[in-house]
């Protein structure tokens, strides 16, 4: 592993060497290195890039890691990544992409996660995306994630792309079953010419579902954000919609939130928020000693928590 | 010791322009306790805005422990140690109590047991705020008092509070004027604070009326508090010369 290497896997995935548990790390394309458990089987997939990873009803307690690094410049990927977990679960699965881009050529990774969520499980999935390199090729990322949650299962979903990624489409989509409840926290900031886009679609199908979405994004510079969080209650059930982002610069953000209540019981909001920093919550932070730079900068943070 | 000379604020409107301080001459010794008063409209929020420099007057000079200050910004004053209380402080989404009172205090390792102890001198029941977001989800009075407890955090020379008091309940305002006390107490800070509430103007030590952007009065409180008392309505607002029915120095 190189400097870079181990930098990329810092911002991913928070990992210093090699992680706990089972892991998989991909880098350019290849297998770097993996590691299964007694409850966690990883395996390569035959007729496609990718993994199955297949989590034993009842494993509590455990994480799964699997980072994807690229560095060489004008690598392109498409990766489909499948997760079994049985019943019973109770589990932490860290993935993420870390691109270097030293040269001038496009780089992209396409992941496809799906997950299966077994009955009363219960996962925290975590994604990062990050960005670098002195080359002028584009860093591009496009994920799409689709999660069934079984009768009781429940996913917490956190999302996280703070700079570096000139390109991302991102399409999430989650089918809740019964009494199962799914939280997507995505936190996005955008800089320069970026662009990212964020599509959801939560489908509230067993009665007793619970959908939340929490975005939270600043755009700056010239960069662009599209969101379109849809929530569709086919039952009995409970959605929230809350994006928020902070506009900067000459940016731009459009968030079309969509809700939409095929049952008489379906209790569906929405909430979407843009404006610039107050500039009273500037001037708070200047009467504490900081700068206007520094207090737009603890500002930022707070926000994208 | 702070000097106020000569300070104007004037406002171009369409038309016309306003005057909304004429002239304030001033001086606050060490350690004080002053309380600002005086109808509403008259420019006290704006003199004390001028101080902290969120408001830069069109004429005068204003001196802090003998520096000339009226050209310095906002933080250069903060870290002069001059502190502000707003009267409807702005929320944060994302940032928590404590780190708003980590920023005020100048230390992000700010332990839970001192950001806690701010907390209760405000009235608030530390642990279950310290780490709450300060967002919209905290009521008018619960922001105004973490606000007051940021002012305490930074234990500034000058401590200006607009209306403290307001969105305050009744027990937590026993509380806050217990703080005050205790702060004039300790003799290290110079403490102005605008407000209209008899509780606290009988805290201090000097009592200033501002009225149509001029010192209308000043003096003891044991000068003024006749004064006070024998010019406000009194089946109006008893304790309050804030609304309207005040009449100024003849």
């Amino acid at each position: 592993m190189t400097k870079i290497d181990t930098r990329l896997l810092r911002e991913v995935a928070e990992l210093e060497g090699t992680p706990k548990g089972a892991f998989n790390i991909r880098k350019n394309g290849q297998l770097d290195s993996r590691a299964s458990t007694a409850n966690i089987e990883i395996v390569s997939k035959e007729d496609k890039p990718g993994i199955d990873i297949h989590v034993k009803p009842g494993t509590k307690q455990e994480s799964i890691h699997i980072p994807v690094i690229i560095t060489q410049s004008g690598w392109m990927e498409l990766v489909y990544n499948d997760f079994f977990i049985g019943p019973d679960c109770d589990i932490v699965i860290v993935a993420g992409c870390g691109i270097h881009n030293a040269g001038d050529e496009l780089t992209k990774h396409d992941g496809v996660h799906t997950f299966y969520v077994g009955e009363n499980s219960k996962v925290q999935y975590v994604e990062r995306h990050y960005g670098e390199g002195e080359g002028t090729g584009e860093r591009i990322m496009n994920p799409q994630t689709v999660v069934h949650l079984a009768k009781g299962a429940s996913i917490q979903l956190e999302t996280t792309q703070l700079r570096g990624v000139d390109s991302t489409r991102r399409y999430t989509k989650v089918i809740v079953g019964e009494e199962a409840e799914a939280v997507i926290t995505e936190k996005l900031l955008t800089h320069d010419r970026q662009v990212a886009e964020s599509e959801m679609d939560i489908l509230l199908e067993g009665a007793g579902a619970t959908g939340r979405v929490i975005s939270r994004s600043v755009a700056q510079d010239s960069s662009e954000q599209i969101f379109y969080p849809r929530v569709v209650g086919e039952q009995r059930c409970f959605g929230h919609v809350q994006c928020d982002a902070i506009i900067m610069d000459k940016a731009k953000v459009k968030a079309i939130p969509a809700i939409t209540a095929n049952h008489t019981d379906a209790q569906l909001v929405h909430e979407a928020a843009i404006g610039r920093i107050a500039g009273d919550q500037i001037l708070k932070l200047m009467t504490l000693g900081l700068t206007e730079a520094e207090a737009e900068e603890e500002i930022l943070n707070g926000f994208l928590r | 010791m702070l000097e106020l000379k000569g300070i104007q604020y004037r406002v171009d409107e369409a038309d016309n322009q306003i005057d909304i301080l004429r002239g304030i001459d001033l001086t606050i010794k060490p350690h004080r306790f002053v309380v600002i008063t005086g109808p509403n409209g008259g420019g006290k929020t704006t003199l004390a805005k001028t101080i902290m420099g969120l408001a830069t007057p069109t004429g005068g000079q204003i001196l802090w422990n003998g520096t000339d200050i009226t050209t310095l910004n906002i933080a250069e004053r903060a870290k002069l140690g001059i502190s502000y209380g707003f009267q409807q402080p702005p929320r944060f989404k994302g940032m928590k109590v404590r780190d708003i009172l980590e920023i005020a205090a100048g230390n992000r390792n700010l332990s839970r047991n001192v950001c806690c102890q701010y907390l209760t001198q405000v009235g608030l029941c530390a642990a279950d705020y310290v780490d709450r977001e300060m967002d919209a989800s905290l009521s008018g009075g619960e922001i105004k008092r973490i606000e007051i407890a940021t002012i305490l955090a930074r234990s500034s020379g000058l401590m200006i509070f607009d209306e403290p008091e307001a969105g305050i309940d009744l027990w937590s305002f026993a509380k806050l004027t217990e703080t005050f006390q205790t702060i004039h107490d300790q003799k290290q800070s110079t403490i102005l604070v605008i407000s209209h509430q008899e509780r606290i103007i009988n805290l201090a030590d000097e009592i200033i009326v501002i009225s149509g952007g001029r010192v209308a009065r000043h003096g003891t409180k044991e000068e003024m508090m006749p004064y006070i008392l024998g010019d406000t309505v009194m089946d109006c607002h008893r304790n309050s010369v804030a609304c309207g029915c005040f009449r100024p120095a003849k």
